[in-house]
């Protein structure tokens, strides 16, 4: 077999659909027939696993440290905030993919500033991005509301024929159709010889550069993307909560969705759909058991994470699935750790 | 003109004040290139130091600023050996996700022990108010900020200059293994130097308070001030970082006087078009790190 060849079947193979992962979808898609009390904060999971997955995109694919990305995800939510209110656009998906574009148009722009430089000036121009944007938002206050944030946003019904109900059933569905569908974009967008030339990137931005990858127009490529998916999940927030406020944009929702991704992994795309369940679980235990304090143990969360290692603990996560499946199938272990990020 | 003036003055006390709240992460960030977006913390330790010695037990403002010093200090050098040392080697992103782990507890630390609202150190009266030199309003506990602070920068770029620790600070600076080859034991120096940082920063965060503002939020809310004076101001030198926290704390108190609508707009717009015009910053050097 010659190399070429080689590479291609193992990417081939990689890119072939597993059982575990349509299991993983059914399972999705039972809990919403399973739980029809908890809709909305399944909702609520469903839209913070889009966002992660499009910090994915840039963190974990191209291996972009963004701490902006809330930038996207508030531009989306008060462009469908705005387009439901004034009454421009008044179908959802219209809405969202309008939403969508609207943060990817800001993704194109911005994503110029975030190429040039090192890790430290792309941290630093990210956050100054979305800083900028909350700061903007409280100055247009007669436009977005101000602190209060938009109010009276009212959602007609999806397609015009399926209207959101209070318990936040449909809400729920139109969120996991979406996810689902972005996801498959996504899946095939990372499998694609594009997606395979982002992780030749990211391990190596010279060498890449020497095969004759443009460095550049890829990172250029994926950034707005990846723009596009957290604008869709802001979108997603107004519609299914009604609400679009200045804490979109907050410095907060960047980190936490930080810790969304490094709970999951990074690097392949169920990470932030794995990650946004346990943080949210991890969350509520926390703010049950101390109302204000929350952030503290989040934030231990964290430090023991980065301190244990990711690498070690999803190993570790990992040993007893995988002892069960090597017996049982008598096979090499399906769920393997991702690779490292630089 | 006599506004202008007085803004200035402003400023220029406030520019000094970051640059004592700063100057620790310059340090962090050149030598072991480590992002700790965590420094605020130390501030605010600092800060509440001061504020319970002077409010609760009735220390006289003067003797507690040290106290400040001493204990951002001694947190430092703890959290240093204990934790911070194994990060040195990992990913930014790593040590960005530490950090603001670190962050976040202490965010609902202090919160949890002294409550979220605002706290005010009581200043001794002869601090307060303000009195007129030829017509220009100078704030007492302002020019006595501008007093500490400059007398730090000169002692800060005196030892670094003159003085042996100074000349090893340097060199593990411009390049770490080369130092350590000559001899110099180049953890050990970043352990002094980061203790030394985080002291800084506390001093700074119970200069603070009447300033800035202190509750349990500081270290997220000035996260961004510090970092914008690091990056913009490059890591080579103090008088970078020094040049940019003036310019910071004049532009941020220009623009919150003179347009004040415009709120943080200016400074965020002026951070974001150095770095893409100067990605190492105003007086970095030109060598990517």
């Amino acid at each position: 077999m010659t190399a070429s060849s080689d590479v291609g079947y193992h990417a081939q193979r990689q890119a072939r659909w597993h059982y575990g992962e349509a299991a993983f979808w059914l399972v999705v898609l039972a809990c919403g027939f399973l739980f029809p009390t908890r809709y909305l904060i399944m909702t609520d999971i469903l839209r913070l696993a889009l966002f992660a997955m499009s910090l994915d995109l840039i963190l974990g694919y191209a291996g972009i440290v963004s701490l902006g990305h809330a930038a996207f995800f508030g531009v989306g939510a008060y462009a469908a905030g705005l387009l439901a209110l004034h009454g421009i656009i008044n179908e959802p998906v219209l809405a969202l993919i309008a939403a969508g574009l609207a943060a990817m148009v800001l993704g194109f722009a911005t994503s110029f500033l975030v190429i040039r430089g090192v890790d430290l000036t792309r941290l630093m121009v990210t956050l100054g991005i979305a800083l900028l944007l909350e700061a903007l938002a409280e100055r247009f206050s007669n436009i977005t509301g101000g602190t209060d944030g938009l109010q009276g946003i009212e959602m007609q019904p999806i397609l015009g024929e399926i209207p959101f109900d209070m318990f936040g059933k449909a809400g729920f569905f139109y969120s996991l159709t979406v996810l689902f569908v972005l996801f498959l974009l996504a899946r095939r967008i990372v499998h694609s010889p594009f997606g395979l030339s982002l992780r030749a990137i990211k391990n190596n931005p010279l060498r890449a550069a020497a095969i004759g990858i443009p460095v550049n127009r890829r990172l250029i490529a994926i950034y707005t993307l990846a723009a596009f998916y957290a604008g869709i999940a802001g979108a997603l927030f107004t519609q299914t909560t009604a609400i679009a406020s200045l804490d979109v944009f907050a410095f907060d929702r960047s980190a936490d969705l930080m810790l969304v991704l490094v709970i999951g992994g990074t690097g392949y795309l169920y990470g932030g759909l794995i990650g946004a369940v346990i943080f949210r679980i991890l969350q509520e235990v926390f703010s049950t058991i101390t109302p204000q304090y929350w952030q503290f143990w989040i934030g231990l969360v964290l430090v023991v994470i980065v301190l244990v290692g990711r690498q070690r603990l999803l190993r570790w996560v990992l040993y007893v699935p995988n002892l069960v499946i090597k017996q049982v199938a008598g096979r090499k272990a399906v769920v393997a750790a991702p690779e490292s990020d630089a | 003109m006599t506004s202008i003036l007085t803004n200035l003055f402003d400023g220029v006390a406030y520019g000094m004040l970051l640059f004592v709240l700063a100057c620790g992460l310059a340090v962090t960030l050149g030598l072991m290139n480590f992002v700790n977006l965590a420094h605020g913390a130390f501030a605010m330790a600092g800060g509440y130091v001061c504020m319970v010695l002077v409010n609760r037990m009735g220390w006289p403002f003067f003797a507690a600023l040290p106290l400040a010093f001493v204990s951002a200090a001694a947190i430092g050098i703890v959290l240093e050996r204990l934790l911070y040392r194994h990060l040195y080697a990992r990913s930014h992103l790593d040590q960005v996700l530490f950090t603001i782990g670190l962050t976040f507890m202490s965010v609902a630390a202090v919160d949890y022990i002294q409550g979220s609202s605002r706290v005010f150190i009581n200043l001794p009266a002869a601090l307060q108010g303000q009195f007129d030199l030829f017509g220009v309003g100078i704030g007492r506990y302002r020019l006595m900020i501008i007093v500490i602070c400059g007398l730090l920068t000169i002692g800060l770029q005196m030892v670094l200059a003159k003085t042996r620790f100074g000349s090893r600070l340097r060199a593990a600076v411009d390049d770490p293994r080369a130092a350590s080859g000559l001899g110099i034991n180049v953890p050990q120096v970043f352990a002094f130097t980061f203790a030394f940082g985080c002291g800084l920063a506390g001093l700074g965060g119970a200069l603070s308070a009447e300033i800035l503002g202190l509750d349990p939020y500081f270290p997220l809310k000035f996260m961004i001030y510090f970092l914008i004076v690091v990056t913009v101001g490059g890591s080579s030198s103090i008088t970078g970082p020094f040049l940019a926290s003036l310019l910071l704390g004049i532009g941020d108190v220009a623009g919150k006087y003179y347009v004040p609508k415009m709120g943080p707009f200016v400074i965020y717009t002026m951070m974001i078009v150095i770095l893409i015009w100067r990605p190492n910053g105003l007086f970095g050097r030109t060598a990517a790190r």
